[in-house]
């Protein structure tokens, strides 16, 4: 799984989502068939299972409102144990949570097998919009940069004597921000010169294209496939 | 051709938008194969002369000729060939890489020149090489020392195969041993060199000649060594030798 070429993955997990989102929550047997595809690509690519909860837990802020869905909202009401839910909140509250949980855990198992740029890479040749990966890519190599920025502009703010507490520090920190954000564009400014010195005109390197087997694309799309047989199944016998 | 300087400035003078004038005139030639420091003080103008070289300050008046081709900034296709010529080193690396690999850096010069597939490659590992980075070629640069991203930056520019070297302040920021790797890497290439720099002795390690810009002019343009001996000179320019630190 790792070495399958980043946009053909990129391609599986999209249309895998494709699959989940549009089969109603109703025919929940067939999401219990979708969460165990995820499982085995999962063993498939060596990724733990406990590294794949961990970081699937990005979507807990996410569904919070999920969460709360069955307990406002107007209809028919039913009893649950201590609780007086709304049906269609429920229904509607689940559908958020197991398909979102299914989305993210796919990306999870996309991004534990491929480097960021190589899911740049991919974007690029699924033909996103040049400019887009190019700021992506411009992202990823300053992110660290702008970061450790910030982290000595900490440092100096607080052997100064400063820690943020509470709202009154609010200001200090929007002032930091500014700074930053100054700093940030200068630094865009002398990056845009440094690349008119080398020849720059707009375009960046495109990366040569390899042709990619049919194989690649079958035991990639094998996934979605799978899944789609399983969502057709159970509907018609749901 | 090759009996034309690398570098020939005729009379250049250069005033910002907002009025503030930063060259009044500056004359100065650079023969092949040279290695020349650019002195000078905070706000001489130095970096303003450097982006003169490769036509990113467009001449308002006077002349910059690199290798005999004039550089005019509004001819796009002699521009393209001068910035091949003139091969530019920032004073941050971190302007200077932006490529998320080391590799994928050095080849953004040579591709924009139109040089592509196994020759791209093969001048990539022939830079990285020169100055001893060939086993990063696939890590990002974030990932290397200071020293190893400066010694980067200069392997982007030598890729392009420059007739001159232009470097802004190499030995800032270098702990010592990075400074004389440096020293050695730039001892050991066959290009003509313009450093700017305030590090006089680096200036005096690495080159023969020196010249002093200030106020936006050349005032002085000698061997290293008679300029650095000129107390007077540099004292008058703010430019001082370290303390305990003698001529040999």
């Amino acid at each position: 799984m790792h070495s399958l070429p980043s946009h053909v993955k990129i391609v599986a997990v999209l249309s895998f989502v494709l699959v989940v989102v549009s089969t109603p929550i109703t025919y929940w047997p067939a999401f219990v068939g979708f969460l165990i595809l995820v499982i085995a690509s999962s063993l498939a690519g060596k990724i733990s299972l406990l590294t794949l909860s961990k970081r699937a837990l990005i979507e807990v802020p996410f569904i919070f409102f999920a969460v709360l869905m069955p307990f406002v909202g107007t209809g028919e009401r039913f009893e649950l144990g201590p609780f007086n839910l709304y049906r269609d909140g429920l229904l509607a509250g689940l559908s958020i949570v197991a398909k979102g949980t299914l989305g993210v855990l796919s990306a999870v198992i996309l991004s534990t097998t491929t480097t960021a740029r190589e899911i740049l890479r991919g974007l690029e040749r699924l033909r996103l919009p040049l400019i887009m990966v190019q700021i992506a890519s411009f992202m990823l190599r300053y992110i660290n940069v702008i970061s450790d920025e910030m982290e000595r502009m900490r440092i100096a703010r607080q052997s100064r004597g400063f820690d943020a507490t509470g709202i009154k520090h609010w200001k200090v920190i929007a002032t930091s921000a500014a700074a930053l954000f100054i700093r940030s564009y200068e630094r865009g400014e002398r990056v845009h010169l440094a690349m008119l010195s080398r020849g720059f005109d707009g375009e960046l390197p495109h990366t040569e294209v390899k042709s990619v087997g049919y194989s690649a694309w079958l035991r990639a799309l094998s996934i979605p496939a799978f899944a789609l047989l399983i969502s057709i199944f159970f509907r018609m016998n749901g | 051709m090759s009996n034309h300087p690398s570098l020939l400035i005729n009379n250049l003078a250069f005033a910002y938008p907002d009025g503030n004038q930063a060259l009044y005139g500056v004359n100065l030639r650079v023969e092949k194969g040279e290695r020349v420091a650019l002195l000078g003080p905070n706000g001489a103008g130095k970096t303003t002369l450097v982006l003169h070289m490769n036509g990113i300050h467009q001449t308002m008046q006077g002349e910059v000729f690199i290798a005999g081709e004039k550089v005019d900034s509004k001819n796009k296709d002699s521009i393209r060939n001068i910035r091949s010529k003139v091969g530019i080193v920032f004073q941050d690396p971190d302007d200077q890489l932006f490529m998320p690999t080391v590799g994928e850096d050095v080849a953004f010069g040579p591709y924009n020149m139109g040089v592509r597939g196994d020759e791209l490659e093969a001048v990539v590992d022939y830079a990285l090489k020169l100055v001893g980075m060939s086993e990063f070629k696939d890590r990002p640069p974030h990932h290397l020392s200071f020293g190893q991203r400066r010694r980067v930056a200069v392997a982007t520019v030598l890729a392009m195969k420059p007739e001159i070297l232009v470097m802004d302040e190499p030995s800032s920021n270098l702990d010592p041993a990075s400074r004389r790797e440096l020293a050695d890497i730039l001892r050991s290439l066959d290009v003509t060199i313009v450093m700017v720099t305030h590090d006089l002795p680096y200036a005096h390690e690495l080159c023969e000649r020196a010249v002093i810009l200030s106020g936006g002019i050349i005032v002085a343009d000698d061997k290293t060594e008679s300029i650095l001996k000129n107390e007077k000179l540099l004292g008058t320019h703010r430019l001082e030798l370290p303390v305990g630190f003698t001529l040999s």
